[in-house]
């Protein structure tokens, strides 16, 4: 069995993370009775025996003793790591594995990727040695981080590069969060056009999220929930989006239940990899086989069903449900309409009491309403893993390498030409001495080569 | 007689199992139908080919279980060990953890050197262990990393190591609309035969074919089914297909059962459901000579060679005259050499008869064109190749398959 290690940048970042542990701990702890420590833990967590002094103390066989997360919290101000440290969740995190500042990089890429980035060098690389000798069999690091910002942005793309230099067998896939068009940071455009230049050379499989499209989700719970549409037959709280039994403290914070769903995308994600299922899919499958050109490794996620149904008995009706809404442009974690666009490859996993005929009989349905590229017909790549997630029967989730990642990238290259031709606000860009322009106009560059790829495709391989 | 089986990747091991269950289940049924020698004769050869004995009287399978991610090695030994029945040898099996990433370049290159030592050396001691071995029985799929990347290799090595014995490697084509990196190379080598197996008609089938191979040396049905080494590439087929629940409630005449046989044969059916009954050879009972003219429908199945194992009840009753027609067969052999009809009084299972086609003909010419003609599609826009050259597999190699293939495709449509 393969180990994982969560790298986490930045408030979004730290934040999304904290989301995520609390959410496998739950899983793990429905899953494993026992309290055995076995492999499917071992995925993300460290067996340690807490009473023995120093570094060492791993166990790797019987009874749990101290859950420790393989995680690099990493932010450069204190605020959000403090208050994990402090919370309920404060005996999973290693505090070796820290790297905390005092003054944050004030929403600026350069100074998160530049001065940060070579202030905390050795530190981090440090730090990632450490987690990855921990593990027997290190396959993948996950990054969690938003673009907009300066810390997760800058310092979280700095990674990157570090990572593929120092681990290149090891896959790094990053799940970014993208600023929405009522962004709350003025020089996000500039941040994420920067940070994608980063993303596009150095990683291994992008999972874009912006979070107007989990507030969509979020209202759209609220509204079939409130409105009693469904009647009994809705759970009040479904744990796609509520912490209700989580470790956390009651009154909820603002982003908890979206940070709650991009939690369950990634443990849906690595669910094959972890559990047992009848058709296994592991991550390095993933790159494989939805990635057909280097630099179009842009994956379009979606989550379905998000809310639980109080009926045990799920008819066919609702499990074919569950496969049209992961096509619909309701459920993508990105703002965008996969199901009018070019698919060049799709995966889906499904988890619990699903059959394989079942699956089938769905992409048969399906297929004549999606449109795949010209080589690639019979683009679909499934799994089946056998455990469900916590208070659901089954789940699936979808992933579409897919044309519609464009608007979203033409939208923020728009944005960041806006700022840009009024040279503004440069004074706060340039900051830091360093010849950002040429930063930034690779950035274009790059944006302008991904529409123009998607146009190759679409135009001249339809 | 023994026969060593080796399972490969996810695919390989999870019907490799169901494979030993069902020779178990069936050797232990009681519905023998034969006279108690002739069960106790059968059920002495089914262990002794495919099981080893224990001290504690549970037989062990005489396999091999190579996969490069633990999981479902774990799996399938627990669901041996569960049955009680059987289990299969403790250090009979080799794993990895990080699985091939259903990548052929990754499994070939990559795992099956490195690993090629531990892999072969398991083998030896399987084949050690046996009084009298007779061969290989590889079970792997086509479309992923482990199955059909190690399996390729694999089968290489025996070729080189073990040159004189049967290696028979059973493939599971991909579904229709699977696998969205389909690179099929299948390397032709002498001595391997191919049995395809598509993935609606599984373990039974895999069962009744290594029954049948109880009477006869494995060697025979290489014989009789391939004579040149172009065209190795066989299909099982079995009659009945029903669930265990209607079994009692069915009764099968030889005559009917042998009809369907023959008409899933010529029309290229895979299950006995909605066999079309239009396809006929045609009718002068002369192939026509020259290219197949248009009217000798692509829809019928000519056959280089079959052969029919019966089992049941009165099997001696059954007539197989319809398969000796010559129209079935190409020109260059005649029936007599090209159809073999292999008999035994002993059911299986529950079937209290139950027949089963292998047969080397054309049926495998469509998908393999089918899937050829994806996997250019896909290399003529270079997408993917990455995946592929990151690990030494370069553009040439993919031209080379290709070659190989077209032209196993060309010989089998010119029969």
């Amino acid at each position: 069995m393969t180990q994982s290690v969560v790298v986490q940048v930045g408030q979004c970042g730290n934040q999304i993370g904290c989301c995520f542990w609390d959410l496998a701990l739950r899983e793990h702890a429905a899953v494993n009775q026992k309290g055995i420590y076995d492999e499917a833990i071992s995925s993300f967590f460290r067996n340690v025996d807490t009473r023995v002094v120093g570094d060492g103390g791993s166990i790797s066989k019987g009874k749990i003793c101290s859950l420790k997360a393989r995680a690099v919290l990493i932010d450069m101000e204190e605020g959000v790591v403090n208050e994990i440290l402090q919370g309920p969740l404060r005996d999973v995190f290693d505090t070796k594995q820290l790297i905390t500042d005092i003054s944050g990089s004030g929403n600026n890429w350069a100074v998160g990727h530049r001065v940060f980035g070579s202030l905390y060098q050795d530190q981090i690389l440090e730090k990632l040695r450490k987690s990855a000798e921990h593990c027997d069999c290190l396959q993948c690091f996950f990054i969690i981080h938003s673009m907009g910002g300066g810390t997760g942005s800058g310092l979280g793309t700095f990674l990157l590069k570090m990572l593929e230099d120092e681990f290149p067998e090891v896959y790094r896939f990053v799940t970014s969060i993208y600023p929405s068009g009522e962004d709350d940071v003025i020089t996000s455009p500039y941040n994420s056009i920067l940070a994608m230049k980063e993303l596009n050379e150095h990683a291994d499989c992008v999972l874009p999220i912006d979070n107007q499209s989990l507030f969509d989700i979020i209202s759209k719970i609220d509204l079939m929930v409130n409105s009693g549409k469904l009647g009994t037959t809705v759970k009040p709280k479904s744990l796609v989006t509520s912490s209700s039994g989580a470790l956390k403290t009651q009154h909820k914070k603002p982003f908890d239940a979206m940070n709650n769903i991009v939690a369950n995308l990634l443990l849906n994600l690595t669910s094959s990899a972890r559990f047992e299922g009848s058709l296994n899919m592991d991550l390095n499958e993933i790159s494989m086989n939805l990635v057909p050109f280097p630099q179009l490794h842009y994956l379009v996620s979606s989550l379905t069903p998000l809310y639980t149904l109080t009926d045990v008995n799920i008819p066919p009706r609702r499990l074919d449900q569950m496969f049209s809404d992961a096509f619909s442009k309701d459920h993508q974690l990105l703002r965008a309409d996969p199901k009018h666009s070019l698919y060049l490859a799709c995966a889906l996993m499904v988890r619990g009491n699903v059959q394989i005929s079942d699956l089938r009989r769905n992409i048969e349905r399906l297929k004549p309403s999606l449109q795949f590229v010209s080589w690639n017909q019979e683009g679909w790549k499934t799994s089946l893993c056998s455990i469900p997630p916590v208070g659901h029967s089954h789940s699936l989730l979808a992933l579409a390498n897919n044309t519609c990642v464009k608007p979203t990238f033409m939208e923020l290259k728009e944005r960041f030409m806006r700022l840009y031709k009024k040279k503004l606000p440069f004074s706060l860009v340039t900051l830091s001495d360093i010849p950002i322009p040429h930063d930034l106009e690779q950035g274009v560059h790059f944006v302008a080569c991904t529409r123009h790829f998607s146009f190759q495709i679409s135009g001249r391989f339809l | 007689m023994s026969i060593v089986t080796v399972q490969l990747g996810q695919c390989g091991n999870q019907i490799g199992f169901e494979v030993f269950d069902a020779l178990l289940r069936d050797s232990h049924s009681s519905h023998g139908l034969c006279c108690k020698r002739e069960n106790e004769a059968y059920q002495a050869s089914c262990k002794e080919r495919f099981f080893s004995e224990e001290e504690n009287g549970v037989p062990i399978a005489r396999a091999v279980l190579v996969d490069m991610e633990p999981k479902v090695i774990n799996q399938t030994l627990s669901k041996a060990a569960q049955s009680g029945r059987w289990k299969y040898g403790q250090h009979a099996c080799f794993c990895q953890k990080q699985g091939s990433g259903n990548n052929w370049a990754y499994g070939y290159s990559v795992h099956g050197p490195r690993h090629e030592e531990s892999i072969m050396n398991l083998i030896r001691k399987e084949v050690e262990k046996c009084d009298s071995f007779s061969g290989f029985f590889i079970i792997m799929s086509m479309a992923g990393g482990t199955g059909s990347g190690i399996g390729a290799f694999v089968t290489q090595n025996l070729q080189d190591q073990y040159s004189n014995s049967l290696k028979m490697n059973q493939i599971i084509w991909p579904y229709g609309t699977d696998g969205v990196s389909l690179f099929l190379k299948v390397s032709e080598r002498p001595g391997v035969v191919a049995l395809a197996c598509n993935p609606s008609t599984l373990g039974g089938q895999g069962g009744q074919i290594r029954k049948s191979r109880d009477r006869d040396h494995p060697g025979d049905l290489m014989e009789h089914l391939v004579p040149h080494p172009e065209f190795k590439m066989l299909s099982v087929r079995n009659v009945p297909h029903m669930s265990e629940n209607s079994l009692a409630y069915s009764t099968f005449t030889w005559a009917g059962l042998l009809k369907h046989l023959r008409q899933m044969l010529i029309s290229n059916a895979k299950m006995e459901e909605g066999i079309d009954w239009h396809v006929q050879p045609p009718s002068s009972g002369l192939p026509s000579l020259g290219k197949m003219s248009l009217n000798k429908d692509l829809h019928f199945n000519t056959s280089i060679a079959n052969l029919v194992i019966l089992r049941g009840k009165d099997v001696q009753s059954a007539d197989v005259e319809g398969f000796k027609d010559p129209a079935l067969y190409t020109s260059w052999l005649e029936p007599v050499n090209a159809f073999n009809v292999w008999k035994t009084q002993r059911a299986f299972s529950k079937y209290e008869k139950s027949a089963v086609l292998v047969s080397n003909s054309q049926f495998l010419v469509k998908p393999l064109d089918m899937i050829v003609g994806k996997a250019w599609n896909m290399f003529a826009s270079k997408a993917y190749i990455h995946q592929y050259t990151k690990f030494g597999i370069e553009e040439e190699d993919f031209l080379d398959s290709f070659t190989s293939l077209e032209q196993v495709v060309a010989s089998y449509c010119n029969l």
